[in-house]
């Protein structure tokens, strides 16, 4: 699903990341641990697709569409609903029956009540919980989440644990935490990178 | 049929997000009629349409700006832009969503300000209203598309008039040479061919070179 050989990253005069090498095969769970500017999230972006290595090579075998990527920021428009914001994506993203997911996903992340308000007036969590409902809206192969729990309340982890056992062997996910206890019974490849 | 689909969806999304946030209409009704009110004052006796048409542009053109200056603020405050280009949608269709969205706002400022240039200065003639229409859309495509490639740098703000108003004169060019008319230019229609021309020519050129634009 996922093979990376000597991937290194430079903004500029700056090295961000050196030698990576990863082979994940299709059903993985790679957790990805490492200090604050260890480059975790470049390597992410690049797993993603967003940000290409100025090192080494990366080959995905899950194209674009198959990538759910949960950035640092929850990549939702905060003037729209959460409704509009996941036909939007809906649309964008080719999802078959999207009324029908986008309405199974809100009420699972507990946002059905609250569909019609803008995400403006959410809190963080809530904003969180939204992210990754608009992640998981495609189905995507390959999950790419940096810190999915950040934000979260112990109900919202919760309910993240369960989505992520549920998907297990089922999908491919690349992920980033500062508590790796929490998914080290689903992990099945673990990777620590240094300053 | 797809990708209409999601230019319509898109450009619906930049609609809606300006009707509810009024981030960047009000600034360009405000300064396209702030503009000529000033120029009203600032230019004694009566001034040629000769001279109010180049005033007319400028003010167009500026306020244009103003748009295309607001045109990805959300994409880069919340960072949606990531989102959008790993959708499995053509990328051409961000580019010409939000030029639809902002070709919206500029005719917008523009019904306020033709009609205000009339009061001021001189009348509209149906050949300037098609250099407006001809105009807009090259103003558009073009300012979304280098809005796009500031929006990624530091310097956006300085970046976006740098790179957009030289690209502009050959569009300053046409568009006064249409408003201008006879017996300053011989035919206008000439003028108005050229702002075709331009639109036609930057629009293939920013709908095939835009994926490279939002790639890293």
């Amino acid at each position: 699903m996922l093979t990376a050989h000597r991937l290194g990253k430079r903004y500029g005069e700056r090295r961000v990341l050196r030698g990576i090498d990863l082979a994940l095969p299709r059903g993985g769970f790679l957790v990805v641990t490492g200090p604050n500017g260890s480059g975790k999230t470049t390597l992410l972006r690049i797993c993603a697709g967003l940000t290409q290595p100025t090192e080494g090579t990366i080959e995905r075998t899950a194209v674009r569409a198959q990538v759910g990527y949960l950035g640092h920021e929850p990549l939702v428009y905060r003037e729209l609903t959460a409704l509009e914001n996941l036909e939007l994506y809906g649309r964008l993203y080719r999802v078959a029956e999207r009324r029908e997911r986008t309405g199974m996903l809100l009420e699972r992340f507990g946002l059905w009540d609250v569909r019609h308000d803008r995400v403006a007036s959410y809190s963080r969590g809530m904003t969180q919980r939204l992210a990754l409902c608009r992640v998981l809206l495609h189905e995507p192969e390959l999950l790419v989440l940096d810190e999915p729990y950040s934000a979260l309340d112990e109900a919202g982890a919760e309910l993240l644990d369960v989505q992520l056992a549920e998907l297990r062997g089922e999908r491919t996910f690349v992920l980033t935490t500062h508590d790796p206890a929490r998914v080290e019974s689903l992990a099945s490849g673990a990777l620590a990178l240094a300053t | 049929m797809s990708y209409v689909r999601d230019v319509g969806a898109l450009a619906r999304k930049d609609l809606l997000l300006e009707l509810r946030a009024r981030d960047t209409l009000p600034a360009m009704l405000l300064f396209v009629a702030v503009t000529f009110v000033v120029f009203h004052f600032a230019l004694p006796g009566t001034p040629s349409r000769l001279e109010t048409s180049g005033l007319l542009w400028i003010a167009i053109l500026f306020t244009a700006l103003l748009g295309l200056g607001r045109a990805f603020v959300p994409e880069r405050e919340q960072r949606t832009m990531d989102a959008l280009v790993l959708a499995p949608c053509d990328r051409s269709a961000i580019w010409l969503a939000k030029s639809i969205a902002t070709l919206a706002f500029l005719a917008a400022a523009e019904v306020v300000a033709l009609p205000l240039y009339a009061l001021f200065f001189h009348s509209i003639t149906s050949t300037t209203v098609a250099a407006v229409l001809l105009a807009d859309l090259g103003i558009c495509g073009v300012g979304t598309f280098l809005g796009a490639m500031a929006v990624a740098t530091r310097a956006r703000d300085l970046l976006l008039p740098l790179l957009f108003l030289p690209l502009a004169i050959p569009i300053v060019v046409g568009a006064v040479g249409a408003t201008v008319g006879e017996p300053v230019v011989s035919s206008p229609g000439r003028y108005l061919a050229f702002l075709a021309l331009y639109d036609l020519l930057f629009a293939v050129i920013c709908w095939a070179s835009f994926e490279y634009v939002v790639a890293e």
